[in-house]
């Protein structure tokens, strides 16, 4: 498409990004056929296409952000199924972050909206405060005062009913392999994960040694800064990512890295476009190497040699989470896995279709969000399956509230497969997991 | 209907100053009333007018031309439409219906005082019948979720445009699209058995239904082409066919354009009618290869040539076709092996337009030369490249001589538009020269209106126009389009 930016406004690094993102889209509509919005609302507005227009429009007129045009942004969920299906290789992700960033910078949103937006940056990327809250979430008292809000109500079911102790294998450490060393690798226990689901690091850890691999949590590492970054708010999500690649860098250049393993494809997402985010700053060579080195867990067990498993009765339906079939366009090695440790797998129909999960928008986009949801949950029951299993931990909380079939990652019925316990949320112990988390 | 036959090169002079007749103040100063009543007969949420709203639906897949509509609806059934017309009717609006907005001829271009009437919400499968093999959907569906619709029995829908994962049946049937499969199978007239339409002032008709030959007056013929100008199509009854025993795309690569060109020419005359046969350029195999991934040999032009039938039809046709193929000594000849890897080599074909935007902006050319020509007019064009040092990018419907030259440019560089208009017009001439037309599998639209006087002479318009005078007498659907404006100028100031 023909762009009209000035030369002055070509000096900044942001709009001198968006400029070649906009030039390569022709308009050609195919990317409106697989975004779940457009699909939900059919109007141009809420399709990437569209999205595409208005910013474009929006940048180039260097316009205050008006509401619409920020609903219609806000309402994307950043599943990038567009980038998977545009042909002319549209980076829409960037364009997108470029655009939310704009807007936080230029927009002054409602009080509520602020409110809400303010308190989710300040909890969810830490654990022990997200823990508190969502104990306070049960009982449902200190969002109530704050936001007489539609979102509340979201926020209030999302909190799980059981919230897991704290996990010590979450806590900077090293874990020796059980077999000859083949890689020395960097978990990312990530930030909401530590405080939902604890079986899945204990699971990944237990797989990952077992198969070789010396795992190291390093010493101040944390959130991957993904929620905040998809708020538009830069300075915190550049924080904490500079905290990771600091982390990182400092064992790679201690005992070395193999690989950075992460096990919640929405954080690897971000991490693998760390490079990009600090392409302009001091840190931009160390935040390549974390990427280049940054792996998804299928990604790191397909170099591993997976034992091969005894084929099993049980049918496990994948859901393939956004961020790791578009983010990162990892589609069949989860599956492969799965089939190789003996597993019978399915998939739903319209599988490339996020569950309306994405970070934090079930709490912000409620509406569409439970339409995304039940779709996913129909589509997934219809395959009659004994397991779910998804590479994602907002994927597992947002299809786990709603239905009767239980759901793991992917890496938990893999750890089973290979001589690792039952996974907690399919025995009944799982389900009676502690009422009120112990705080240690 | 309102096909065109010869293109004649003059058009691609200046095209860009499309004229467009000026917009009624007086339906802009009404907007918000007219807005009003739009809203008082649909969801809130299916009024949008809001000036920063309506940009995105100011244009369709042709952007060179581009104009935010007064508003813009989107109805979510038959009786919704209808209302909708009955407003824009009795305020005299102007009404521009909208599929999803794929048009390469700019067909759902707005005018400033019109409402765009999308058809996006309106996706439901209302009937299948698989014993009598037909569907019925509301036209909003796009055209691969209808074959979608009838997978699980094994049926599928038949004309297949490359747009097909995006565009939607109502744009399908207002275009008459085609698509590769349709050297067998036929274009969208040929699969559609029957519409559901709401006229300007209201009034629902149905027209034809689920059998072969209504009886009367072919109206469904007329209304299959007709660009929007007749009425909002809502529902439609479509054929559906069982899906063929099997199916197997060979891959062809050649040396240069004219040896592929020739194969191609050497298929048709032994009298082999494969299901498809599509052609593409090295530039085209790169960017689509860089998209889809579907190993398709490094080399100057490929052909894609599929069959269909028993594994024993299969081999006995692909045996004949890879005989004569091999005469032109292909650099790779290879036949699919698998479901997986036919359906990325269709992949890589269907997206090639739109991978060629990777590289940089294209205008997209639209004709049928004779088959035995495809060698010479290959090279013609290639050497035309070089002396305009713009680089083209061939990919089309080879089997019926269906060209889409894709002329690549830059839009942001002064001169580079005119210079790939100029280079446009060349090869315009060079196919109408070897004895070829440029038909519009992309439909007339905004961007072929002109042309019609060069193609029709004023009797023959004058007819067209009289159908639209029936069917519209105060020409308040798609406004400008199709009929060169000085054709239609009498006809819309006694409308006014
Ligand atoms: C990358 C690409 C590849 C393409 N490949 C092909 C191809 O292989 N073959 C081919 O034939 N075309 C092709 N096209 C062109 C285009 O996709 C077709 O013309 C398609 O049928 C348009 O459908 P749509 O739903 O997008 O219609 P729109 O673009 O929305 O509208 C097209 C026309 O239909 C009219 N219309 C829309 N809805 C209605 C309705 N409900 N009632 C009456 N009139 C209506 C509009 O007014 C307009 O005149 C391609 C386009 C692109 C961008
Ligand atoms: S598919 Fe790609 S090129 Fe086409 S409209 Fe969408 S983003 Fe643009
Ligand atoms: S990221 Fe997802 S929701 Fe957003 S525009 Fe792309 S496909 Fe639609
Ligand atoms: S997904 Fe990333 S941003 Fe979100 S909670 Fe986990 S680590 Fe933090």
């Amino acid at each position: 498409m023909q762009t009209h930016f000035t030369d002055e406004q070509m000096q900044d690094p942001g709009i001198q990004r968006a400029n070649e993102i906009l030039r390569s889209c022709v308009h050609c509509g195919f990317c409106t056929a697989t975004c779940p919005t457009y699909q939900v609302l059919g109007d141009e507005l809420d399709s990437p296409r569209g999205r595409i227009y208005q910013i474009k429009d929006m940048l180039e007129n260097e316009r205050v952000p008006d509401p619409k045009t920020v609903l219609h942004i806000d309402r994307c969920l950043s599943c990038l199924a567009c980038m998977t299906t545009c042909p002319s290789g549209v980076h829409y992700m960037h364009l997108v972050d470029h655009a939310r960033e704009y807007i936080e910078g230029k927009y002054k949103r409602p009080l509520t909206d602020r409110l809400l937006r303010w308190t989710l940056a300040r909890i969810l990327p830490y654990p022990t405060r997200f823990r508190l809250a969502l104990l306070g979430a049960k009982i449902g008292r200190p969002f109530a005062l704050l936001m007489p809000d539609a979102r509340l109500k979201a926020m209030l079911e999302m909190a799980p009913k059981h919230i897991p102790p704290v996990s010590r294998n979450d806590d900077p450490q090293s874990f020796a392999p059980e077999v000859p060393r083949k890689k020395r690798v960097a978990l990312m226990t990530g930030c909401a994960q530590k405080a939902l689901n604890t079986d899945i690091n204990d699971a990944t850890i237990r797989l990952l040694t077992r198969l070789g691999c010396e795992v190291v949590v390093a010493e101040g590492a944390g959130c991957c800064g993904a929620l905040t970054h998809h708020m538009g708010k830069t300075q915190e999500s550049h924080g904490t990512a500079a905290k990771n690649i600091r982390a990182w860098c400092a064992e790679m250049d201690g005992d070395g890295l193999d690989a950075i393993v992460i096990n919640t494809s929405g954080c690897g997402t971000t991490v693998k476009d760390y490079g990009f985010m600090f392409r302009n700053e001091a840190l931009a060579e160390d935040a390549k190497r974390v990427s280049d080195i940054a792996m998804d867990v299928s990604e790191v067990l397909m170099t591993l040699d997976l034992p091969e498993g005894e084929s099993k009765e049980t049918v496990v339906a994948y859901h393939a989470a956004c961020s790791l079939q578009h983010g990162q366009q990892i589609k069949t090695y989860p599956k492969d896995l799965l089939k190789r440790a003996g597993y019978s797998v399915v998939e739903p129909a319209d599988s490339h279709l996020c569950c309306g999960s994405a970070g934090t928008y079930n709490l912000m986009q409620p509406e569409i969000s439970k339409k995304l949801k039940d779709r996913k949950v129909r589509t997934l029951e219809a395959k009659n399956p004994d397991i779910i299993a998804a590479g994602n931990i907002g994927c597992m909380m947002q299809i786990g509230g709603a239905t009767e079939v239980p759901i793991v990652h992917t890496v938990e019925l893999l750890d089973w497969a290979t001589g690792g316990p039952q996974p907690p949320a399919l025995t009944a112990e799982g389900k009676r997991a502690p009422e009120i988390p112990i705080l240690r | 209907m309102f096909k065109l036959v010869i293109f004649p090169y003059q058009y691609w002079k200046g095209n860009r100053d499309m004229e467009m007749p000026a917009p009624d103040q007086s339906i802009i100063a009404r907007k918000a009333r007219i807005v009003d009543r739009l809203r008082s007969v649909l969801p809130a949420d299916a009024v949008i007018e809001d000036e920063v709203e309506t940009r995105a639906y100011e244009c369709d897949a042709l952007t060179a031309y581009r104009c935010p509509p007064l508003a813009a609806v989107l109805p979510a059934s038959t009786k919704e439409v209808s209302e909708v017309l009955k407003v824009c009717h009795a305020e005299g609006v102007p009404v521009v219906p909208r599929g999803a907005g794929t048009s390469l001829a700019g067909g759902a271009l707005p005018t400033a005082d019109s409402v765009i009437l999308g058809v996006a919400r309106m996706t439901e499968v209302l009937e299948t019948d698989y014993d009598n093999r037909f569907i019925r959907v509301q036209s909003g569906r796009t055209n691969l979720s209808v074959s979608g619709a009838v997978e699980e029995e094994d049926f599928f829908y038949a004309p297949d445009p490359s747009s097909q994962l995006a565009c939607a049946i109502a744009g399908n049937i207002a275009m008459n699209s085609g698509g590769a499969h349709c050297l067998k199978y036929g274009v969208t007239t040929n699969n559609l058995l029957g519409v559901t339409m709401v006229m300007m002032d209201g009034e629902i008709v149905e027209i034809g239904g689920a059998h072969l030959d209504a009886a009367g007056l072919d109206l469904l013929g007329l209304i299959c082409g007709s660009e929007g100008q007749l009425g909002v199509v809502t529902e439609a009854t479509l054929r559906i066919l069982r899906k063929p025993e099997g199916a197997r795309p060979v891959l062809m690569g050649f040396d240069s354009n004219e040896v592929a060109g020739q194969c191609v020419s050497d298929i048709i005359k032994a009298g082999i009618l494969p299901v498809a046969i599509e052609f593409m350029d090295r530039p085209c195999i790169r960017a689509t290869e860089a998209f889809a991934g579907a190993g398709y040999p490094d080399c100057e032009a490929l052909l894609i040539v599929e069959v269909e039938g028993s594994d024993e039809e299969i081999e006995a046709q692909l045996s004949r076709i890879n005989a004569i193929a091999r005469t032109h000594n292909p650099v790779e000849l290879r036949e699919s092996g698998s479901a997986e890897e036919s359906a990325k080599i269709w992949l890589g074909r269907k997206s090639a337009f739109g991978a060629m935007g990777q590289i940089n902006d294209y205008m997209c050319l639209d004709g049928t030369i004779p088959v035995s020509q495809l060698p010479y007019v290959l090279r013609r064009i290639g050497e035309m490249s070089k002396e305009y040092g713009l680089d083209v990018g061939n990919v089309f419907h080879a089997g019926d001589g269906n060209m889409h030259p894709l002329i690549l440019f830059d839009a942001n560089k002064p001169g580079d538009l005119e210079l790939c208009e100029a280079f446009g017009a060349d090869i315009l001439k060079l196919c109408v020269e070897v004895g070829g037309c440029l038909t519009g599998e992309h439909g007339v639209g905004i961007e072929k209106r002109d042309l019609m006087v060069d193609q029709y002479d004023p009797e023959d318009l004058e007819i067209q126009m009289a159908v639209k005078d029936v069917f519209d007498p105060d020409w308040l659907l798609n406004p400008a389009k199709v009929f060169p404006l000085a054709s239609s100028q009498e006809r819309r100031i006694a409308a006014e």
